[in-house]
């Protein structure tokens, strides 16, 4: 067990590597994707800064305060995106049946779903992420300490973690019922959209439903509000900002649980 | 004439068969309608009567724009994505064979496929969030009528840019850079982004004049009765794009099917 444990990022990495050595065959066409795909997820906050053409704040949010929401949610969804997101096309492959040759290979069949068809285009949305990071942090006056700078890189990680885990989820739910991958979009894309607005505006129901029942609120919200010396929603404490890394182990233990529950259910199509 | 027709309704019971997937999407349009109506609400409640639409305008345009984005085909569709796939697979020479008119046959296909999604994609979403929330609808039947001519006239719209994108693969080998553009602006200019009463100045009067604001802002503005200029001036910019791009589908059929040497051919 523990060794196969150990063994995992390097199997990982070489079913990555294969991806992106095949995706650089034509370089030309890799970077005008890498573009577009930065282009096309950078959308979102062009709504924003429209909005803030009529407005000047957005449920208590100013303009750089409402980049540094954007740019940590789409920066953590960018991230599972990236190395998880390929996981939703298990149902398709349970599908046509081409699952079962994942079950004979010396590897996991977690991490050949998981690298399956490994993207590095989908770098563009992390990547342009920080550039509107480094925008919001330019226009924001945060009294940065060391231990400040660690907590936002230990809560985008945690944050990436928790999204890979709503990932893992969605596909685990497909061996359930095969046809649902569109299902777990509305917590990933769904929750990216979300995280990307300050929750409260959303009303107290939905900040308990994200605090409480898909914990969304731990990707970002939170520990940007600890990091904006913010009050947190319902009267909770303002160091729930700390919690995401617990938040995302707690996930991570539901996804795998799920994913294996999954695994030992799974049927072929036998042909 | 009846073979187009018979094309359409196989279409049509062809999507109707991936009823988990219907389901799961329609429940993904919901949870996205609810998170643009909290946005819209807060984004109106701070400037009430922004861009000439009211708090129930505003609410009303989330769930058709959730409704309309599948049937409609802002971020292309199965059909015309199967179409360029044939183009670049060189399988296209099978429907260059079929006594019918290329641009007919995957006419026929789309207008199944969207009626289809129309009807689950567009009803179910609208339906949720008139549950919850005070929305408009047309109110006489000349409405309706205008409302339906819209959407039609939208699908039309939309396919001629689908079509015309999965052509391109007779010229170009690798269309992923194309669909990407393709996507990009349609997001942009259909009003999927923010609707775009709200775009600020120029970049406003530039959106509402590209045929993406035909496939989605002008068909709601229609169904809102916000039309600037009225409905029927709507109708006629939709009707003009149409007769320019499907001139332009046409021209690039023959020419494509005259000239071009089909891959593995």
């Amino acid at each position: 067990m523990v060794e196969r444990v150990l063994q995992a990022p390097s199997q990982y990495w070489m079913l990555i590597m294969m991806w992106v050595r095949s995706s650089m065959a034509y370089p030309a066409s890799f970077f005008l994707m890498l573009f577009s795909s930065m282009v096309l997820t950078v959308m979102d906050f062009v709504a924003i800064v429209l909005m803030f053409s009529h407005i000047s704040s957005f449920g208590g949010f100013s303009l750089p305060e409402m980049g540094l929401l954007y740019a940590t949610a789409s920066m953590t969804l960018g991230i599972a995106d990236l190395f998880t997101g390929s996981i939703e096309r298990v149902g398709e492959r349970i599908r046509t049946g081409t699952f079962d040759a994942y079950l004979i290979r010396p590897v996991p069949a977690f991490l050949q779903t998981a690298a399956d068809g490994f993207a590095l285009r989908r770098l563009g949305r992390p990547v342009q992420a920080l550039v509107v990071m480094v925008f919001a942090f330019s226009r924001l006056d945060v009294d940065w300490t060391v231990a400040r700078g660690i907590m936002l890189g230990v809560s985008i990680v945690a944050g990436s973690v928790i999204f890979g885990a709503i990932f893992v989820l969605g596909a685990a739910f497909q061996f359930v019922s095969v046809d649902s991958a569109e299902l777990a979009n509305s917590f990933t894309y769904g929750g990216q959209t979300l995280t990307q607005y300050p929750l409260a505006v959303f009303g107290k129901e939905i900040v308990r439903a994200v605090t409480f029942v898909v914990p969304l609120a731990f990707v970002n919200y939170y520990p940007v509000l600890f990091l904006l010396g913010k009050p947190a929603p319902l009267g909770l404490p303002s160091w729930i900002g700390l919690l995401s890394p617990l938040v995302a182990v707690v996930m991570v233990a539901l996804a795998s649980l799920a994913w294996r529950g999954g695994l030992r259910r799974y049927r072929s199509t036998g042909s | 004439m009846g073979v187009y027709w018979a094309i359409a309704v196989r279409s049509f019971r062809r999507f109707a068969t991936y009823r988990i997937a219907t389901v799961s999407g329609t429940f993904t349009n919901s949870v996205f309608g609810f998170i643009l109506c909290g946005i819209y609400l807060t984004l109106w409640h701070e400037r009430p009567g922004l861009g000439g639409y009211d708090v129930d305008d505003a609410l009303t345009f989330v769930w058709l724009q959730q409704g309309l984005l599948m049937s409609v085909g802002i971020w292309g569709a199965t059909t015309t994505s199967e179409l360029g796939e044939r183009v670049r697979s060189g399988e296209i020479a099978v429907d260059l064979y079929r006594p019918t008119h290329l641009l007919l046959w995957w006419l026929s296909v789309d207008l199944g496929r969207a009626l289809f999604q129309l009807l689950a994609r567009g009803g179910v979403p609208l339906l949720v969030g008139a549950l919850v929330f005070d929305l408009k609808f047309p109110s006489t039947p000349m409405a309706w009528l205008a409302v339906a001519a819209g959407v039609f006239l939208a699908i039309l719209i939309s396919f001629a840019i689908r079509y015309l994108v999965a052509l391109s693969g007779f010229w170009i080998t690798d269309t992923r850079g194309m669909e990407q553009l393709a996507l990009v602006l349609a997001t942009f200019f259909s009003g999927m982004v923010l609707p775009l009463v709200v775009f600020p100045g120029w970049i406003g009067q530039v959106a509402r004049a590209t045929p993406w604001a035909a496939t989605m802002q002008v068909p709601i503005d229609i169904w809102l009765g916000r039309s600037p200029g009225g409905t029927g001036s709507a109708l006629l910019f939709q009707l003009g794009w149409i007769a320019v791009l499907f001139l332009f589908a046409l021209l690039v059929t023959s020419v494509a099917t005259r000239k071009v040497v089909i891959q593995g051919g």
